[in-house]
C-alpha cells in the first residue's frame, strides 16, 4: 500500500460511526471486551465530566465499554475521589505490579493498564479534555471493531470553522511539525501519513499493547508508532478525525522538555531498528535559559526516557491472562 | 414500584424512599446536563440546544417528537389513559451569548458553569424523565407532554410558550414548570408585571459649553427620582425594581445617550396600569425640561392571577415537600407558570436543587439535593396522575 492509498483508506471521520446500536451489536457478536483507561495526574477539573459522559453514554445507554478505569500517578487534588464518586475503577499506579517499582510518567500508567485492565481492546483518553464527548471513545474503537486488519487507531483533530479556499494547512501541534514530522520524513517516511502522531488518544488491541515496550515519559507515542509500523506495517494503523479538542495549552518551555524526551526515544528506536548507526551515549540533561535582570542563567532538567518491557515478558502478566509457553 | 395509589397518603409513604432510588440515574442526568448546557442557547437562538433535546426524546421512544414555528421542542410520553394530559415545561433559553465559555466543570459534589441552573438543569430533568420513570417501573395514566420552550427570558417575553399554548388543542389537567433553582421553591401565582425600557437622547448639536447642564445622564436621573416618588401601596403589594441603567461615554464627554430598564410588579392589574400611566406622564414632563428625546417601551407584560393556597395541587405539593424535609419557599413567579395560570391551567413551578452564584458565569448547583428535587417532582406527578390534585367539582 503506498502512502496516498493508506491516507485515503485508513483516515476516517468519527461521524462514520454514529450508529452506536450497530457498533455495540457488532462488538457483542465478536465477543469483544473493551476497556477505557484514563491516565491522570491532578485532573480534578475535568475527570468527573469525562467519566459521567462515558458511563452514561457508553456503558448505561449503549454498552460499548466494559470497564472505565482511572490510573493515577499520585494526584494531590481530588482526582481519585471524584473519579470514584462517578463510578470509575480507580487505581494508584504505584499499587499495580508494585514489585516492579514506581516510575513517574504517563507511559508508566499506560503500561500498567495493560496488566490491570481486562479488555481485548484498550482505549486511552487523556483526562484533560474540556469538551468531552462520547466520540472520543467510539470514534477510536469503531475501526478496530469493523476492520480486523486494523490494530491501532490514533486520534487527530481537525475542524476548521471557516476557510475561504479549497486547500488549507492541516497537521499537528508545534512539536509534531517542528520535530516529529521532520524526523519521520527523514527516517520513517510512511509514518508521516499520521496527521497528529503525538495525540494522546488512541485505541489498540491487547496483542499489540502487550508486545511492545513502553517508554514511561514523553516518547511513548512516537516509540509505539515506530514499533507497530516495524512489526505490523502501516495496514495495522488507522487514524480518526474527532473534530475539535479543547485542552490546556502548554508553554513553549514545556514543549522543549517534551521534544527532548521524544528525540531520545526516537533515536533509541532508530538505532534498534538499524535505521541509523550506533549512537554515542546520549545526555539526559536538557538546558534552558532564564534571565534575572541582566544576568542569564541556565536551568537544567534531567529527562530520562526509561522504558518498560513488553508486558508479555512479565510472568505475572502471563499468569493473569493464561498465556502459556 | 407500586403503580396504583388510592390517596395522597400512599404517595407520601413512598416519597422518602425515592431519593436513594434515584441516585442510580446520576450519570444519565449529568451527561444530559453537560451536553445540553454546553450548547449556547441565548434567547431567540435556542435551536441547537432544542435539537439535542429532541434527539434524546426520540432515543427514549417518545411520540410526536417535534418542533414548531416558535422553535419549541416537544414530545409525548404516552400514559394509559389517552384523555389525561400533564404538561411539563422547562425553558430552553439562557442569558448567555455564544461568546461565553459554556464549559461545565463537574466536581464530586457540585457542577459549575453559566446557566447551569437557569435552566440547563430543568431541561436535563425533562430529558431524563422518561429514563427515570422507566428505571422505577412507573407507568402513569396521564400522557406527559414534555415541552422545552423558547423565547422565555427578557424580550422573549414567554413568546415560545405562548405560541405553544395558543396553537395546540391538548386539554391539559395541570402544568408543572421545572427550574434548576431553588429546591423548595413553590410558585402557583403570578403578580401583575410589566418591564419597561426608557431610552434618552440629547441632540448632539447642543453647545458643548452647556454639557454641565444638558446631559442624558441628568435627564434619566430626573426620571429615576420621579419614579421613586410614585407612592406605592402596601396592599395590594406593589414594587418597582430599577434593574439596569446605562449612559455616557467617558469622563469629560457630554452624555448624549442613556437608558433605564425597570420592572413594576403588583398583585393588582389596575395598580400596574396606573403606574405605567404615571411613568408616561413623568416622561412627558422631563422631555420638556431637559430638551431630551425619550422613548418608552413596555418589553414584557403579565396579568396577575393564580390558584389559591388551598387548591389541592398546592396542598399536595406542600405535603410532599414537608415529607421530604424541604423548607418551602412560596413566592409568585413571573416566568412560565404565569403564562399557564393566565390561561386557567392549575400550574406550579418547582425547583430541583440548591444553587449558588445564580446568574454568574460560575453558577453552581449541588448534586446531592437533586435527588430530593427529583423525588418531589415524581411525587407531584403521581399525585396529579392519581387525581388527588383536582378541585372538588
Amino acid at each position: 500500500m503506498n502512502l496516498n492509498e493508506w491516507i485515503k483508506n485508513n483516515t476516517m471521520h468519527h461521524s462514520r460511526f454514529w450508529d452506536l446500536k450497530k457498533l455495540v451489536k457488532e462488538k457483542e457478536e465478536q465477543g469483544l471486551k473493551i476497556s477505557l483507561c484514563l491516565p491522570t495526574l491532578n485532573e480534578e477539573k475535568t475527570i468527573g465530566k469525562e467519566i459521567v459522559m462515558f458511563k452514561s453514554e457508553l456503558v448505561d445507554r449503549y454498552p460499548l465499554l466494559d470497564e472505565i478505569a482511572v490510573i493515577d500517578s499520585g494526584s494531590v487534588d481530588n482526582t481519585r475521589e471524584i473519579a470514584a464518586t462517578f463510578g470509575a475503577d480507580v487505581y494508584l499506579s504505584a499499587e499495580i505490579l508494585p514489585q516492579y517499582g514506581e516510575k513517574k510518567g504517563k507511559g508508566e500508567n499506560l503500561w500498567k493498564a495493560v496488566y490491570e485492565l481486562n479488555g481485548d481492546i484498550i482505549v486511552y483518553v487523556d483526562a484533560d479534555i474540556k469538551n468531552i464527548h462520547p466520540r472520543f471513545v467510539y470514534g477510536l474503537v469503531a475501526p478496530l471493531i469493523y476492520r480486523p486488519e486494523v490494530h491501532y487507531v490514533k486520534a487527530f483533530y481537525d475542524r476548521p470553522l471557516a476557510f475561504s479556499q479549497g486547500v488549507r494547512p492541516s497537521g499537528g501541534g508545534r512539536v509534531t511539525e517542528i520535530l516529529t514530522r521532520p524526523l519521520f520524513s527523514l527516517f520513517f517516511p510512511d509514518l508521516t501519513g499520521l496527521i497528529q502522531p503525538l495525540s494522546g488518544e488512541y485505541a489498540a488491541r491487547r496483542e499489540v499493547l502487550e508486545s511492545i515496550p513502553f517508554p514511561i515519559g514523553y516518547g511513548v507515542e512516537t516509540s509505539h508508532l515506530i514499533d507497530i509500523y516495524e512489526k505490523w506495517g502501516m495496514e495495522a494503523i488507522a487514524q480518526v478525525d474527532l473534530d475539535q479538542r479543547v485542552h490546556r495549552n502548554q508553554e513553549t518551555r514545556d514543549l522543549g522538555k517534551m521534544a527532548f524526551g521524544i528525540l531520545r526515544a526516537f533515536l533509541f528506536r532508530a538505532e534498534a531498528f538499524g535505521v541509523i548507526g550506533e549512537l554515542p551515549e546520549l545526555n539526559t540533561l536538557l538546558r534552558q535559559f532564564q534571565a534575572k535582570e541582566e544576568t542569564f542563567e541556565q536551568v537544567v532538567h534531567e529527562i530520562v526516557e526509561e522504558e518498560r518491557p513488553p508486558m508479555i515478558e512479565l510472568p505475572e502478566y502471563r499468569e493473569k491472562f493464561g498465556i502459556k509457553g | 414500584m407500586k403503580n396504583k395509589f388510592n390517596d395522597i397518603s400512599e404517595i407520601l409513604e413512598l416519597v422518602p424512599t425515592l431519593p436513594d432510588q434515584l441516585m442510580s440515574i446520576q450519570e444519565t442526568l449529568i451527561a444530559n446536563l453537560i451536553m445540553l448546557g454546553e450548547i449556547p442557547a441565548p434567547t431567540f437562538e435556542e435551536s441547537a440546544r432544542v435539537k439535542l433535546y429532541l434527539q434524546r426524546l426520540v432515543e427514549s421512544g417518545l411520540e410526536n417528537v417535534s418542533t414548531d414555528e416558535a422553535g419549541n421542542g416537544v414530545g409525548i410520553l404516552r400514559g394509559k389513559d389517552p384523555e389525561r394530559n400533564i404538561l411539563l415545561v422547562a425553558h430552553a433559553d439562557s442569558v448567555y451569548t455564544d461568546k461565553a465559555d459554556h464549559t461545565l466543570s463537574v466536581y464530586a459534589d457540585e457542577i459549575t458553569g453559566p446557566g447551569i441552573s437557569d435552566n440547563s438543569l430543568g431541561m436535563a430533568v425533562l430529558t431524563t424523565l422518561p429514563t427515570i420513570l422507566n428505571h422505577l417501573g412507573l407507568e402513569l395514566n396521564s400522557n406527559l407532554i414534555l415541552l422545552s420552550s423558547t423565547k422565555g427570558l427578557g424580550r422573549g417575553n414567554l413568546d415560545g410558550l405562548r405560541f405553544f399554548m395558543e396553537n395546540n388543542d391538548i386539554p391539559f389537567d395541570a402544568g408543572i414548570c421545572v427550574e434548576g433553582a431553588q429546591l423548595g421553591r413553590l410558585s402557583y401565582a403570578a403578580e401583575g408585571m410589566f418591564r419597561g425600557h426608557i431610552s434618552c437622547r440629547i441632540p448632539e448639536e447642543l453647545d458643548w459649553k452647556m454639557a454641565g447642564q444638558h446631559s442624558a445622564i441628568i435627564a434619566i436621573n430626573d426620571i429615576v427620582n420621579r419614579i421613586l416618588e410614585i407612592p406605592l401601596p402596601r396592599r395590594p403589594r406593589t414594587t418597582v425594581v430599577l434593574g439596569a441603567i446605562r449612559g455616557g461615554k467617558s469622563y469629560n464627554v457630554m452624555a448624549t445617550h442613556s437608558s433605564l430598564r425597570f420592572e413594576v410588579r403588583s398583585e393588582s392589574a389596575e395598580m400596574v396600569e396606573s403606574i405605567r400611566a404615571k411613568i408616561e406622564e413623568i416622561i412627558a414632563h422631563v422631555t420638556a425640561t431637559h430638551n431630551a428625546e425619550f422613548e418608552f417601551n413596555v418589553v414584557s407584560f403579565r396579568e396577575p392571577g393564580g390558584i389559591d393556597i388551598g387548591h389541592p395541587l398546592v396542598k399536595s405539593c406542600r405535603q410532599i415537600m414537608d415529607t421530604l424535609g424541604m423548607e418551602t419557599a412560596i413566592r409568585p413567579s413571573m416566568s412560565e407558570v404565569s403564562e399557564l395560570i393566565s390561561r386557567g391551567l392549575p400550574s406550579i413551578t418547582l425547583g430541583i436543587t440548591e444553587v449558588s452564584n445564580l446568574h454568574d458565569l460560575n453558577e453552581t448547583i449541588q448534586i446531592k439535593p437533586i435527588y430530593t428535587g427529583l423525588a418531589q417532582l415524581l411525587a407531584v406527578l403521581l399525585a396529579i396522575d392519581g387525581g388527588f390534585c383536582n378541585e372538588p367539582e
